[in-house]
């Protein structure tokens, strides 16, 4: 049996797409429906997000070389110019533009539309394209060392604001023309009843990504008309909440992304279904209606806002879109296990788990992301984010150590998973150096686990965020960190440089794929794990199966003990920091 | 599957083990909303922003007469000033220097004014790691009671140019 299980899963039933005649080809591989104009575009929004993850990947090493303080790479001026540029290429750049590859995709192979306009694609692709290359520019200019959250009154050059908007008015083109995919889907009777568990998730992205690239405009706007000195300088404060709804919020989307890029891989990999439709919506739902007030964590230690303002906002309301996460976190691994139970794998605890597609590096991936996400980047986000705790993590190494978890090993990381059905199934290639491919995700999984660790550990010493030199060398006051301080950077280089090692062989293996790569077209692709059988004879799901799940039960135990440990510790440290109101 | 329309009825409460895990995180959620508030009344550590609009200019002035006024020493050039208890202190954020040095004591309260004169920085006080934004124009107002003697440095965590890095001060604290 190979890997792919939804072959012929498309029942006989199933309406008629939308296509013109010629514009739809049938996947050999999965049996969906591929719209030819939109691969184009999915294929053209996949290269500039690699491209940038490029340019993001070069700089995010030099970095690392400069914090890791044995090292010490980049000039002062460099170091800042380069922080400016990972950023934006990363958290922009990268994975908006692979975003909307993804929202292509889903909108229209799972719903078997065509694309809604193929010149909205266009305007939107090069706009994206051009805004980038403009702020990249105007970064290596020298007159826009801003980092990425260009704070006021932070002074930039007007390309850079330019470039922002530009990058912002092309996504806002494209997420419209994903919506109107799915209007004409609808009207056109393409799909039965609701859309699929990933699409609703998309949608769930897409909606987040309007709330997200309006605050975008409402924030860089006022900026770049006082570059231009057409307008007084915007209030600090007034524009740090405003920046945070595109900063936290476009965190949002990414997360809808990553949850939908798991539920689909579960399903490509083990034929995994949710447990429960409803309580997966629901949980998309919690992530639309509460995460918008997610800009305040940003904010918990700053002045003139208010202490009952930072605690509601600052907690998602009552912790609904954590609620949302916590839900996600155990219905996509139980999701696995009930699909391998069902194969016939039920031998013990964890003897789904361990007979799961491990070669198949896209299953690596999505669990790895899952894991680093959800013990990572889950617990010290909520940690991080109580609004007293923050006054012990504010600007230092533990943001970035937070972040780094759920949007580099969390979000890439699925993104890079994935990549390894996109590349076979829209660009038709087979991936060359398979076993390279298979040890990628562990590389880079490990590498930014390990990475993240050093950082947030440094920043529990106090060491700050965004600073070139911890030996403050020449600071008129001398002053330093502890030695463990110096230890964890330097766990911090050990694994930035395993992770960029992770990042550059993907990168590696998917140019050489889509040059070099033998063509699949026509034909279904070579799996990437062949199933052995369990011994046991496969049953279907009975109603009693679909909910024993005692390996993800014991996970998500452990998960949630270390969630409850890490909270109350953090709140006893707290205690004997100084009393301050 | 995930990837393909549910077949109709699909709206259901959840059940088995995945009802139990829902209802164990809300629990856990309801924990979480409760412990901020419970600490904002009965805990010592709280970030309340207490602020006031104030000018560059006006700060600058307010922190010149708070210098003058109780000035008891230097520290590599830098005035060292000592408030009165339960009295007010200014402390001046600017590219590249906390200004001036605070010196005070133990188990005393002081209302700490803190704000920029140009752009945005960190108020970070180490080795404790308390942290705090400080802006142009809001006079940030922390009510800080030392609760242990020695000598501390601020260092600044908000990116302020290229000599960022440079930007440190002291706070003295007296048993």
């Amino acid at each position: 049996m190979s890997s792919i299980t939804v072959s012929g899963g498309i029942p006989d039933r199933a309406p008629a797409g939308n296509h013109a005649p010629g514009a739809v080809r049938t996947c050999a591989t999965t049996g969906l429906s591929i719209c030819e104009v939109s691969s184009r575009f999915v294929r053209w929004h996949a290269v500039a997000a690699v491209v940038f993850l490029l340019i993001g990947g070069s700089a995010a090493i030099l970095l690392a070389l400069t914090r890791w303080p044995a090292v010490h790479l980049l000039s002062a001026p460099w170091y800042y110019r380069v922080l400016t540029l990972h950023g934006l290429n990363m958290l922009i750049f990268w994975i908006l533009n692979f975003e909307v590859a993804l929202l292509y995709f889903v909108g229209t192979t799972l719903l078997k539309s065509r694309l809604y306009s193929k010149t909205l694609a266009w305007v939107g692709f090069l706009m994206m394209v051009a805004g980038a290359i403009v702020v990249d520019v105007a970064i290596f200019q020298g007159k826009s060392d801003v980092l990425m959250t260009s704070y006021v009154p932070l002074l930039a050059a007007p390309a850079f604001y330019l470039g922002l908007i530009l990058v912002a008015v092309g996504c806002l083109i494209s997420v419209i023309n994903y919506f109107g995919t799915v209007y004409i889907a609808k009207r056109d009777h393409t799909y039965e009843g609701s859309v699929p568990l990933v699409v609703f998730g998309a949608h769930a992205a897409a909606i987040i990504a309007v709330l997200t690239l309006l605050h975008a405009a409402a924030a860089i706007v006022p900026a770049f008309l006082w570059s231009i000195h057409l307008i007084d300088v915007p209030d600090p404060s007034w524009y740090r909440s405003t920046w945070w709804g595109l900063g936290h919020m476009s965190q949002q989307v990414n997360v809808c992304a990553m949850v939908s890029v798991w539920y689909f891989i579960g399903a490509l990999t083990v034929g995994a279904k949710p447990l429960s439709e409803s309580v997966c919506r629901g949980a998309f739902l919690l992530y639309i209606l509460f995460i918008n007030v997610a800009s305040a964590h940003h904010l918990l230690t700053d002045p003139g806002v208010s202490a009952a303002w930072k605690i509601w906002n600052t907690s998602y309301a009552m912790y609904l879109a954590v609620l949302a996460s916590m839900i996600h976190g155990f219905t996509v691994p139980a999701s696995v296990e009930v699909a391998m139970r069902g194969k016939g794998f039920r031998r013990g605890v964890f003897g789904w788990l361990t007979a799961a597609p491990w070669s198949n590096p896209a299953f690596s991936g999505f669990l790895l992301s899952l894991v680093i996400f959800g013990f990572g980047g889950g617990i010290t986000g909520v940690v991080l984010g109580t609004q007293q705790i923050n006054i012990m993590a504010h600007n230092t190494l533990r943001i970035p150590g937070h972040f780094h978890v759920t949007v580099v090993g969390g979000t890439t990381l699925a993104f890079m998973a994935v990549t390894y059905y996109i590349v076979p199934l829209v660009f038709q290639r087979e991936f060359v150096a398979r076993a390279l491919c298979r040890i990628q995700p562990w590389i880079f999984g490990i590498g930014i686990t390990v990475f993240a660790t050093g950082m947030s550990f440094a920043g529990s010493y106090g060491v700050p965020r965004r600073h070139w030199d911890v030996e403050f060398s020449g600071a008129q006051f001398a002053t330093g960190f502890d030695s463990g301080a110096h230890v964890m950077l330097g766990i911090m280089g050990v694994g930035g440089v395993i992770a960029a090692t992770g990042l550059f062989l993907f990168i590696g293996l998917v140019v050489a794929t889509v040059f070099f790569g033998r063509s699949n077209a026509g034909r279904a692709m070579t799996p990437w794990h062949v199933e052995r059988s369990s011994g046991e004879v496969a049953r279907h799901d009975t109603d009693h199966e679909e909910h024993h799940t005692p390996g993800t039960l014991v996970l998500t135990g452990v998960f949630l003990l270390s969630f409850v440990v890490y909270y109350f510790a953090n709140w006893k440290w707290l205690s004997d920091v100084w009393q301050v109101r | 599957m995930s990837i393909q329309s549910p077949a109709a009825g699909w709206f259901k409460a959840p059940s088995g083990s995945e009802r139990v895990w829902i209802g164990i995180a809300m629990a856990w959620c309801i924990v979480m909303t409760i412990a901020m508030p419970y600490w904002l009344f009965f805990g010592k550590q709280n970030s309340t922003g207490e602020a006031y609009r104030v000018t560059p200019a006006d700060f600058a002035a307010r922190v010149g007469t708070f210098v003058e006024s109780h000035k008891v020493g230097e520290l590599q050039g830098v005035p060292i000033v000592e408030p009165a208890p339960g009295g007010d202190a200014y402390l001046l954020a600017r590219m590249w220097q906390w200004f001036p040095v605070l010196k005070l004591r133990k188990g005393q309260t002081y209302r700490v004014h803190i704000s920029s004169m140009d752009l945005q920085h960190g108020f970070s006080l180490q080795p404790l790691n308390m942290n705090f934004q400080v802006l142009p124009t809001y006079d940030h107002v922390l009510t800080l009671t030392p609760t242990s003697a020695g000598e501390f440095t601020i260092v600044c965590n908000e990116f302020c140019g290229i000599g960022h890095h440079l930007m440190t001060g002291r706070i003295l604290v007296e048993e």
